[in-house]
């Protein structure tokens, strides 16, 4: 997982055996969604039993990232070192347009409110790979 | 069958709490064991179930070398955090009740100030937060306040909650902390200073957050049957159950994540009391944060939901207001061990035994955990 290795030691993303495909498409910039292969039901985050029909089979779906603001917490207290040089940062929650949500962390200046539409992209810029959300224009 | 009155708390034990202790958390937990034993006028080779709540220090096995027990008969373990000891009430009252054990040992211990065992890194090695630590930890959602804060946020939106009312918690809280000489808290605040402490996790002032602290609790529940040859008041478990959230690995992804696990539970311990709301004479209510007693005060109806900071305002939770809550100062002034200090001081104050902020003829009290993210959990209590 070198494209996830982080070089100001903020804790580092361990994919599971199931996750492994979802962090490899983070990697090259990519949402996927688990999807159930039998009823057609997302689920997220990933587990092994679709919750509508039980089946184990799966096929991860590409996602836009679009949703809507469901809630949000500026962060002013590093509780991990490798966060210090952030403060401070905000986290967002978002019901992505699928129906599942999603965190990650908001770019979008001061303005927030729920229901505000926005767009989330995978960034490796900065070394760690990070999920971020930012207003979408109307 | 129902639990009702089958079993009674006939013991309780703390140590001091205090922030930087040099004993390790299981010879904290220890103490307190002993303690609990001794005040429900047993010996250690007396009990034979045994609930080391979480498993941060001490285990069942822990427990029967150190003791010697002969023959123990019940164990069991609940990893739910800061619901695990009320959980472990319900576990308790219905071994007992069913005749497996007599009397069941409650206990915990912790040391936090020892090494870097700080909030942000505990919970990352606990499975019960593996989405978290997965998906949300990378980004920066490391510690407790940050994965709350998101749900405190969303009540402020939708029902105009506000900062104050946060504060009027935090207020009554360390006001009883005042009271109490086993509190690590010793200075009044007022809702000001509240409002002016740091920021941690916005809408989390430093003031909205429980402490970190050391200390060991331990409690004896014991079948009713043998709680009359016991030294202490009687104090019986009237009603208790357990619920827990939707989506109750991830906040995230709750389909409401103003809900918590304790709005199910609640209907359950109330019908198995056989008490209203207006019964309840006292109540401890588990404060990791100043919102999540309002949070749980609504789903246990004794307001509607989104009028949990109206409810709080004006006193209504300080000692001489019409709900006495969190007594001893609670996790937000008094000390953090998961919250059996609450129901210790439920027990106290059901005895009589509550010194300067004894409710007065108090008779009925509830008890509440809340753990993880959102798993709950409540106890009803009553004099004999």
């Amino acid at each position: 997982m070198n494209s996830l290795a982080n070089p100001i030691a903020k804790p580092i993303v361990q994919p599971s055996p199931m996750t492994q495909a979802f962090w490899d498409a983070a990697g090259q910039g990519r949402l996927v969604l688990q999807t159930c292969t039998s009823c057609g039901t997302i689920r997220h985050y990933p587990r092994l039993l679709c919750t509508h029909c039980y089946s184990q089979d799966y096929f991860w779906k590409d996602s836009p990232g679009m949703g809507a603001v469901h809630s949000w917490t500026h962060c002013h207290h590093a509780f991990h070192p490798g966060f210090a040089s952030e403060l401070p940062y905000t986290l967002v929650t978002v019901d992505l347009d699928e129906g599942v949500r999603s965190l990650g962390i908001w770019k979008g200046g001061d303005q927030l409110a729920m229901g505000m539409r926005v767009q989330g992209r995978y960034d490796s810029s900065r070394g760690s790979l990070e999920w971020l959300f930012e207003p979408v224009s109307i | 069958m129902s639990l009702k009155d089958k079993a009674c708390v006939t013991g309780i034990g703390e140590t001091t709490y205090m922030r930087g202790s040099t004993q390790t958390a299981f010879e904290l937990q220890l103490a307190s064991s002993l303690k609990a034993i001794d005040d429900a006028g047993l010996k250690p080779t007396d009990i034979d179930g045994v609930i080391p709540v979480g498993i941060v220090s001490g285990t069942a096995d822990d427990f029967i070398e150190n003791f010697g027990i002969p023959d123990l008969r019940f164990s069991a373990v609940i990893p739910h955090g800061g619901a695990s000891p009320v959980m472990a009430l319900q576990a308790a009252a219905a071994a007992v009740a069913a005749g497996v054990c007599r009397h069941v040992l409650i206990t915990f211990g912790r040391n936090v100030s020892m090494g870097s065992n700080k909030a942000g890194a505990r919970i990352h090695n606990m499975p019960q937060f593996h989405y978290v630590t997965e998906f949300e930890y990378p980004m920066g959602a490391i510690a407790p306040a940050q994965l709350y804060a998101p749900m405190a946020r969303r009540h402020m939106e939708l029902y105009g909650t506000t900062v104050q009312q946060f504060g009027e918690v935090a207020v009554a809280c360390r006001e009883h902390a005042l009271l109490n000489g086993n509190a690590v808290m010793k200075k009044p605040i007022t809702l000001e200073d509240h409002f002016n402490s740091r920021m941690i996790s916005d809408p989390f002032r430093l003031l909205d957050c429980s402490l970190e602290s050391d200390g060991g609790a331990a409690v004896i529940v014991s079948a009713a049957a043998c709680a009359n040859d016991t030294p202490q008041p009687k104090v019986y478990i009237s009603g208790v159950a357990e619920g827990h959230p939707d989506s109750p690995g991830s906040i995230t992804q709750r389909p409401d994540m103003t809900s918590l696990g304790i709005g199910k539970a609640a209907k359950r311990a109330f019908e198995m009391a056989g008490v209203t709301h207006a019964d309840i004479d006292v109540t401890e209510i588990y404060d990791c944060f100043t919102y999540a007693v309002i949070r749980q005060l609504e789903d246990m109806g004794f307001c509607a939901k989104g009028e949990g900071g109206a409810f709080v305002e004006g006193g209504r939770l300080k000692l001489g207001g019409a709900l006495p809550t969190n007594t001893h100062g609670g996790l937000l002034s008094q000390a953090h061990v998961w919250g059996l200090n609450h129901v210790i001081e439920l027990v106290r104050q059901l005895r009589g035994q509550g010194g300067a902020a004894q409710v007065e003829n108090a008779k009925v009290g509830l008890v509440t955990g809340y753990g993880d993210m959102g798993d709950g959990a409540l106890a009803i209590m009553r004099k004999a």
